[in-house]
């Protein structure tokens, strides 16, 4: 591992990304991702959050542009090297992603039993301190069926910290949950964050509970940033993007129409 | 017209071609991921429980209403010829070389490989391949390659049973219901089965048969189509290409063991 230790975790460098070539995802993205701090990537469905989250961890490789983290470019590894990587990455799933034929206690067991040789009685200690702090100890018998949709989420982030991550990074954490769950979601990533003095990256479209809990927001919209700053700055903001978003209008620089031809064609007379 | 119907050909040949190439590259990736579910042999094991132990009950009963209806057939046949006391080797020879393996590789696929396929492509759907993947812990190796090889073990093991099932329910019908001769039966058996041509045979047809169903059920569940619609696509596809893939097969390796010319 190199010693280059910048003050950002990861560094993202006029990043492309697409598919097919005429259909481009990501289209020149420049992110910095502070380490200890929680960012926040915000945008409407479909802007390439999610997409940008699989090229940091390796899943997908960039068209053009680099991504590094700490200070090593992802694209350049090789799979045993990219899987080094991951072992201090954390992941998040849209919905949890647990294992339905493990328990919560092996679920979150399962990272910590796969990549080290720690003694059964250790790995049931560490699987208690997680569940734990996720306040979940007493349901590590249950089965993931048997969990609400927070509770899920909450078992998902256990797992996803249980090796001490250097890196954590969530995918929509929020939706389709409670505003309690939220809550208690919300205050996770940012306890969790400064606890393990991780770096957090997190794709959401909640914006309130995003403002309450980040450091930092940038704003994608077509595979561009659109909009960064702090809490406040979003807040203040005068940008009409970032104020159709903070104020969930429906129309705005995001239309509320798909393209179509105006509305008034339809009334005149059609030509034979 | 024409063009559109010839590039439409054209796509669907490439697509073809695409997929196959995608199922040899998956099939070496389970060759050379294989480490982990021989090293960690508990793995596999638990996959042997659920691929066979599991499709005990119905390759055991169907072998003997298969073994109970040829005792039946074959007496039926063989007593107009005056030589009942053959039923011994008509039963122990279908069974052995083409009914143990076939039947059971259908049985085994519809009832473990749709399994797999079902179980595979749920994990796909739900993230939990990619998650796995995003812990360091390759999916193919953890959780492909221990469900392949489960089922490449199962397979032969459950033919066998099954021909034994048949075997024992050609006795019970020929011997115990209509009074072939007991001693006539099994010493006919024994004198006309010969290990290396029938059995070791069926055996060869057992493990070709279980390394294709249990490959086309992972291969289907990890390239199924991450929803519910494409999870049931991709049952249906294990079910019969397997069941295609087994009879073009057994009449590919019966081809080769013939010696009858």
């Amino acid at each position: 591992m190199p010693a280059v230790t910048s003050e950002s975790l990861v560094e993202i460098r006029d990043l492309h990304f697409a598919y097919d070539a005429d259909r481009p995802i990501l289209s020149g993205i420049n992110m910095r991702f502070p380490r200890g701090k929680v960012v926040a990537i915000m945008g409407g469905s479909g802007c390439g959050k999610t997409t940008l989250l699989n090229l940091i961890g390796g899943q997908l490789r960039p068209s053009s542009g680099e991504v590094r983290v700490d200070g090593r470019e992802v694209a350049a590894m090789d799979e045993a090297e990219l899987y080094a990587l991951r072992r201090r990455m954390g992941m998040l799933f849209q919905f949890g992603a647990l294992f339905t034929d493990m328990s919560v206690f092996d679920n979150v067991a399962f990272p910590i039993r796969e990549h080290t040789d720690l003694p059964e009685s250790l790995v049931a200690d560490l699987v208690a301190m997680k569940l734990q702090a996720v306040g979940l100890r007493g349901a590590a018998r249950l089965a993931p069926r048997e969990l609400s949709g927070g509770m899920a989420r909450r078992v998902a982030l256990a797992r996803a910290v249980a090796l001490d991550p250097m890196l954590v990074m969530y995918d929509e954490p929020f939706t389709g949950l409670d505003p309690i769950s939220l809550g208690i979601i919300g205050q996770l990533i940012r306890k969790l964050t400064d606890a393990l003095g991780a770096t957090s990256i997190m794709v959401t479209h909640d914006i309130q509970e995003s403002l309450q809990i980040v450091d930092y927001i940038y704003f994608m919209s077509n595979g561009r940033v659109v909009a960064e700053g702090t809490p406040d700055q979003i807040r203040n903001s005068t940008d009409p993007f970032v104020h159709q978003f903070v104020h969930a209008e429906a129309d705005g620089p995001v239309p509320f129409h798909y393209p179509a031809p105006p509305i008034a064609s339809l009334l005149e007379p059609r030509r034979a | 017209m024409l063009k559109r119907l010839l590039s439409r050909l054209g796509a669907s040949v490439v697509d073809s071609l695409w997929r196959l190439g995608f199922a040899a590259r998956f099939f070496w990736a389970i060759l050379t991921h294989s480490g982990t579910a021989l090293v960690r042999f508990n793995l596999t094991i638990r996959e042997v429980f659920f691929s066979g132990v599991m499709s005990l009950v119905i390759i055991l009963v169907s072998g003997l209403f298969v073994g109970l209806v040829l005792g039946l057939q074959g007496y039926d046949t063989l007593q107009r010829y005056g030589s009942s006391e053959a039923l011994g080797i008509l039963v122990a020879l279908s069974l052995v070389r083409e009914l143990g393996p076939v039947v059971a590789a259908l049985l085994f696929a519809s009832r473990a490989g749709s399994s797999i396929t079902a179980e595979v492509g749920i994990m796909k759907a739900s993230e939990q391949l990619k998650a796995m993947d995003m812990m360091a812990v390759n999916p193919i190796a953890r959780v492909v390659a221990p469900r392949f090889w489960g089922g490449v073990i199962s397979m032969p093991l459950l033919a066998a049973l099954f021909s034994a099932m048949g075997i024992f329910g050609g006795w019970l019908i020929g011997v115990q219901f209509i009074g072939v001769d007991d001693g006539a039966f099994w010493s006919q058996m024994q004198a006309s089965v010969d290990f290396r041509t029938d059995v070791l045979n069926g055996v060869i047809k057992s493990v070709v048969f279980g390394i294709a169903v249990s490959f086309i059920a992972v291969f289907e569940g990890f390239d199924a189509t991450p929803t519910a619609e494409g999870v049931s696509a991709a049952i249906t596809r294990t079910v019969v290409t397997s069941a295609l893939a087994i009879l073009a097969l057994d009449f590919v390796l019966t081809s080769f063991m013939f010696r009858g010319l």
